[in-house]
Order: structure tokens, then sequence, then C-alpha cells
């Protein structure tokens, strides 16, 4: 696959066996402008993807060679990149699990394309607008322009997603946000009510910024409404 | 609620419950009950014959030896009257000459002795001038003995009380024995009669004893056969008591368990064969569970291999269909069927894995208080679009205050969603009307449309897979056929209820009832089936 002249909107690595399937999302991804690359075996996915170094990986859960879990697991170890997982099954233990893995989002199979590329959109669309911005929540600091976060100017290592989530909370500490109202905003889409997404990340947000996460300050919990900023 | 006075009449009652209910319950209990109450009667009546026998042979052996020694008394008195005959001595003194020796040889001997009047003048011991053994009462002898004795007679004897006036240290008294037996006075050549007491009172001892003993021995007894009922119906009731615990935690799904098979007895034998029986179901149901497990595995299996190839021609209408302005009107019209087709195919997919994950059992609840009101609002919203394109309107008729109910808010709307696109199908533009209740125990929502109605039987009919009411009818808003099947199931997850009313040319109503709590049975339902307007004239 050639670079195209114009300038893409971003690289996306499709990491699935079904070959078919993968040239599909190919081409509807350069329709959209996206360069893409394609990998069909589990193994050799962590290495086109320090090679091809996307902007977005498109992941199917089941693959050969190595487990689609297993390579989200790996991706995240040392990237936060966001990881969309493409699965089969939309049964609550396989979709967390792959949550809890590393995966920002999800759709299952067989998805609209338009619905797979509004995803993709709202994953990379985070780089569009940086704003000048500091931001505290709790005892950490947040520099919006510069995606990084700091607890006694030690950096707190989060990824995209949970840094999208975490400066949600803390731009209105006042307010209570719903699990809707967050997939709106952070995730960028109003989807079928799966308020797992929410739940998922807000525990490995919680795993990283919280002293205690049994006892969380920094992202409270609104019993039967939703999450706010810790005042802490 | 019970009255003071009745309360103790309650325990009371209650406690007879109880016993009976242990009655009826405890087989070891009736056992040892009857064992115990057949080997009384038994005990009881041999008891009775023994003691009726040694009071008999008692009595008889006392009788004849008080007979011998009062014919002997007497037949030394006559000797010693014969003696003096000829001699004319005053007949008083003859009495007393005859009665003080037996007197003094009773009271040494332990017999009383009564010296009767003469004859002549009746020898009634009540007329007065009877010699007797002093403390004695003379009442002792019975009338009819008297009576015997008011002319000669041999001698004779009957049992009586002796009565004594004051205690007397050697006089009998109690049950006892009398016999008289005549003599003639040379004095005055009249006849008189002597009467001999003798005590009973060392058979009755004797007897006593003996009874004692009896009674000791027969309690005993009874014991002994109650102890041994009680042993052996336990040996027998405890296997079988084991064997219903075995039974009960197999029937709660324990399918490892088994009985302990100990010796080769009837009872090792029927915990054998119980346990071949376990093996036997266990094994069937093993087998049962890796063919289900399996069917899970295969439609897991099958929609994964469905859906990725899915996924891809459903991209590549997409794309087509995007593209159809640049096509000639044939292939864009063909590019559009396959968008919509595809759609249809989808959701029939989706319907048919639905369907399958209910026949899995792997369907869950994820419940929480719904309200039905709510509900209804967001499903009109939903498919207002379509409910606009068949020109109906879909009105809402609510109580004031929430309708809630412990459910599946995702599958309540679905089944709401379904009843309304359904009526929306059927309604021929007429209005529908959503009507929600609710009370403390369940919450009910119906959906009531004007249209084409269902015939007779067709109300449980469409629930049915695959079901349609008139298969030449043109499926205009591109059910699966599946929808009331998968409502169906739905509502029966939740322990709900789904139930259709119709009738010909005058619509029909299709009603969803909820328990208010998840565990809580449904009884009734806060809305009617039949809707109101479409009562029967009574």
């Amino acid at each position: 696959m050639s670079a195209t002249e114009q300038p893409t909107r971003g690289r996306v690595l499709v990491v699935d066996d079904d070959s078919s399937l993968a040239e599909m999302l190919s081409i509807v991804l350069r329709q959209e402008g996206f360069e893409s690359r394609i990998v069909t075996r589990g193994d050799e996915a962590l290495e086109a993807f320090r090679s091809f170094r996307p902007d977005l990986v498109l992941l199917d859960l089941m693959l050969p060679g190595k487990d689609g879990i297993d390579v989200c697991k790996e991706i995240r170890a040392e990237s936060g990149v966001p990881i969309v997982m493409l699965t089969a099954k939309g049964d609550t233990i396989d979709v967390v699990v792959g949550l809890e893995s590393g995966a920002d989002d999800y759709v299952v199979k067989p998805f609209k394309p338009k619905e797979l590329v509004a995803r993709i959109r709202a994953r990379v669309r985070r780089n569009d607008a940086p704003t000048s911005e500091t931001l505290t929540i709790g005892d950490l600091s947040i520099d919006v322009a510069g995606h990084s976060v700091t607890r006694d100017s030690k950096a707190v290592n989060l990824t995209p997603l949970e840094f999208d989530l975490l400066v949600c909370l803390a731009r209105k500490p006042w307010q209570v946000f719903t699990r809707e109202v967050l997939l709106e905003q952070v995730w960028g889409y109003r989807h079928s009510a799966d308020t797992r997404l929410v739940n998922v990340h807000v525990q490995r947000l919680r795993s990283k910024v919280e002293h205690d996460p049994e006892n969380p300050e920094i992202v409270v919990t609104v019993r039967g409404v939703g999450y706010k900023a810790g005042t802490a | 609620m019970a009255s003071p006075a009745g309360r103790p009449l309650d325990r009371a009652s209650h406690a007879v419950r109880r016993a009976l209910t242990f009655w009826r319950r405890s087989v070891q209990a009736r056992v040892v009950a009857s064992t115990v109450l057949l080997s009384a009667a038994v005990v009881g009546i041999v008891g009775a014959f023994l003691v009726q026998q040694t009071r008999d042979g008692l009595v008889d052996n006392r009788v004849d030896q008080v007979i011998a020694e009062a014919e002997n008394e007497t037949a030394d008195a006559r000797k010693k009257l014969a003696a003096v005959q000829g001699i004319d001595v005053d007949e008083s003194r003859q009495q007393d000459d005859l009665v003080e020796p037996i007197i003094s040889r009773g009271a040494s001997r332990g017999f009383a002795v009564i010296l009767s009047p003469a004859a002549v003048t009746g020898g009634r011991l009540s007329d007065g001038g009877a010699k007797f053994t002093r403390g004695l009462d003379l009442q002792s002898v019975p009338e009819s003995l008297q009576e015997r004795f008011s002319e000669p007679a041999a001698t004779a004897w009957t049992f009586t009380t002796i009565q004594t006036t004051r205690a007397t240290p050697g006089l009998p008294e109690g049950p006892g024995v009398v016999v008289g037996s005549q003599v003639t006075l040379p004095a005055d050549n009249g006849t008189y009669t002597l009467y001999y007491l003798y005590s009973l009172d060392e058979e009755r001892e004797t007897l006593a004893l003996v009874s004692r003993a009896l009674l000791t021995a027969g309690l005993l007894l009874l014991l002994l056969v109650a102890g041994l009922a009680w042993l052996v119906a336990r040996q027998v009731v405890t296997p079988v008591r084991m064997a219903r615990r075995v039974a009960e935690r197999l029937a709660s799904g324990h399918l490892q368990e088994r009985l302990r098979v100990t010796g080769e007895d009837d009872l090792a034998r029927l915990a054998t064969s119980f346990n071949q029986m376990a093996s036997n179901l266990q094994k069937q149901i093993r087998q049962l569970e890796e063919l289900s497990r399996l069917q899970r595995r295969f439609v897991s299996d099958v929609s994964h291999e469905l859906r990725t190839p899915l996924t891809t021609v459903r991209m590549a209408g997409d794309v087509l269909h995007d593209a159809r302005h640049s096509f000639d009107p044939g292939t864009a019209r063909a590019a559009e069927l396959l968008q919509t087709e595809l759609d249809r195919f989808e959701t029939l997919l989706a319907d048919l894995l639905e369907i399958s994950r209910f026949d899995a059992g792997a369907a869950v609840l994820e419940a929480e208080d719904v309200n039905l009101v709510d509900v209804a609002h967001r499903v009109v919203d939903m498919t207002r679009a379509l409910a606009d394109q068949r020109d109906t309107r879909v009105l809402v008729d609510s109580p004031d205050h929430p309708c809630l109910a412990e459910a599946d808010v995702r599958r309540v709307e679905r089944i709401v969603r379904n009843l309304v696109t359904n009526a929306i199908d059927h309604a021929e533009s007429r209005d529908i009307h959503i009507l929600v209740g609710g009370d403390e125990h369940s919450a009910a929502i119906a959906v009531r449309d004007h249209g084409v109605g269902l015939g007779p039987g067709e109300s449980a009919m469409v629930f049915n897979r695959f079901w349609r009411a008139d298969p030449a009818r043109a499926r205009t808003s591109g059910g699966t056929g599946l929808g009331l099947s998968i409502s169906l199931e739905d509502a029966h997850l939740h322990g709900g209820w789904l139930q259709a009313w119709g009738r010909p040319g005058e619509g029909s109503q299709f009603r969803l009832t909820l328990p208010r709590k998840l565990s809580q049975p449904l009884r009734h339902s806060p809305l009617p089936l039949v809707p109101l307007d479409a009562r029967e004239p009574v």
C-alpha cells in the first residue's frame, strides 16, 4: 500500500485473522482518510505495532499465534495508543475481559462501518485541539496541553483515554457525571447505553491515581448517579 | 388476635398438631407404639390369667385346710360333750365349757370362734346370746350362712369379711373364710352352731406378692419390647433416612452424593441399587450437560464464524450503497436492496442468537427498579418515526404515580418496543393506546390496537417462533418472526406474564405483567387482559 499524496488523518493497525474483513476494513479506512496496515497473526502484532507506530489499533480478540487479550496487554505495556477491540461475542465476560486488559473501546461484529469510523474518529480526534490549561484534582496536577499528570512532581502514566476521563471530571469538580454523559464526553459518541465501558475504565484509572483504590478519593462514586471528582 | 383465654388452647392445639406431625412422619415412633400396645395387651391378659390361677389355687388349698381344722375342732367338741353326758349341768356353763377351750386354741392358732344361740330360737347371732372370741364383730358371719344353720345342717363354709370391734392381737381381720358346723348340747339338747373364722390374710399377701412380681416382670418385658422395637426400627429407619437425605441432596444438584454400603443385607442392597440409580442419573445428566455445552459452544462458534463474514459483506454493501449514485439505476437499486436485506439478515441473526441464548439458559438479568411509565414514553419516542410513517398515533395512558417493577430495563424496553411495533404493523392507522398500571405487588403495561385483531386460538399462537397470522401478508416493518417469542422469554425470565387478547376486527391487546420484586410470585395483574371497551355485555 503506497503512501498517499494527501496527508492522512491517522494510521490504523488492523489485527484480524480474517483477510477479507481486514482488507475490507482497510478499504473503508482509506475512504475515510486513514492509512492502515494489516496483520493477520497475533504473534506478529507487536512487531508491526513497533514498526508502523499507528495512532490506533483495531484488534480482533480471536487470533492465531497469540490471543488478542495478550496482544492488547503487550501493546498497553509499552504505549497508551487507543485500542478498539473487534469482538464477535457481545457477552459481558468477553467485553469486560477485553476492556480490563487495556482496550479503550469495543465494537461487536457485525458492525456498521459508519459506527466503526465514528469510534475511530472519536479516539484519534483528541489530538486535534490541545488547550493550554492546568487543572488540579486531589493532590494531582494536570497539564492538559502537555498530556501529563503529576503527583509531587512525579509523573503518573495514563493512557490518553484515562487522561481524557480525568480531565473531564477535573474540569467541573462540582458536577456529578452520569455514565451516559461520560460516554458522550469522553468516548465521543452516544453508545447503546453500554456503561460497562465507563465502569471498567474508572477502575483502571483509579488503580493508577488513587492512593488506595479500595477507598477512592480522586474519582468518587455517587451511588445511583455516576462519578465526580473528589474534593480532597 | 386470640383472646387471653384462647391462648393456652391455641398452645395446646399447637402441641397436638406438632405431636400428630411427628407421629405421621416418624415410622419409628409408630412401630414402637404399636409394638408396645400389642405387647401390653398380651402381657396384661397373661398376667390376669396367672393371678387368677394363683388365687384359685391358694384359696382352694386354704379352704380345704380350714374345713379340716374346723371339723376337727367340732369333732373334738362333740367328743367332749359326749363325755359329759348324763351330768346335769347348767346349759350356759356347758356352752362356756364347750367354747372357751376352742376360743383359746383359736387365739393361739389365729382363728376366731362364735357359738351361736340355740337353733331353736332361730340361731341368729344378732339376737344375742352368742359366745365368741372377744373383739369380734358378729356381722362377720354372713346372713346366708346363718340362714343355712337355722335348722340342722352339715358343715358349710363361705367367704366373708372379718370385722372386729377393736383391734386385738391374734384376731383375724379382713377377708376370710367362715366355716360353720353344729353341735348338740346335752344340757338342753339344743343344736348350736360353731362358726370358725379364718383369715385369708396370708393368702392375700402371697397373692399381692405374686401380682407385684408379675406386674414388675410385665413392665420390664414391655420395656424390653419397646427397646427392641426401637432398636429394630432404628436399624431399618436410619438407612432409609440416610437415603432420604442423600436423595434430597441429589435432587438439589449434588450429583456426586452416594450412600455408604456396609454388609450384604437387604439395606445394603437397597443402598447399592440407590447408588446405581444415582450414578446412572449422574451419567445421563452429565451427558445432557455435555450436549448442552456443545450446543452452546456450537452456537457461539457459529455466531463468530457467521459474524465475521457478515461484517465484511456489510461493509462491502455499505461501500456500494454510498457509491450507488455513480451506478446505473439497476445496479443502484441492487445496492439499495442489498443494504436493506443485510439489515434484515443482521436483525434475524441477532434474534436467533438471542433465542439460542435463552434456550441455553445463558440469559442473565441485570435488574433494577424500572418505572414502566418512563419505559412507555421512551418506547413511544423510539417508535415515533415508524408510527408517523404508518400514519398511526401512539397514546400513553398512565396513572400519576410511578409503576415500579424490579426488572432489566433493556429487556423490558425490548418487549414493549416489540409490542408497539407489532401494534403499529396491525393497527391499520387507527390509534394505539399504551396503558400502564401498577400496585405494590406488580406493574403492568398493555398495548391496545384497534386493527385486524386475532382469530380464535391465535392469542396463544402469536408467541410461537416464526408464526404469522396470515402467511400471505406483506412483512412491512421487517419483523423477524422471533420478536414475540423473545419477548415471552424475556417476560418469563422476570417471572412475569406476557399475554394476548384479540378478536377479529376489534383489534388486540397484549399485556405484560411484572412482579414488583423479582423473587415474588405473580398472582394478579393491575390491568385487565380483555380491554374494558371490548367486554361482552353480561
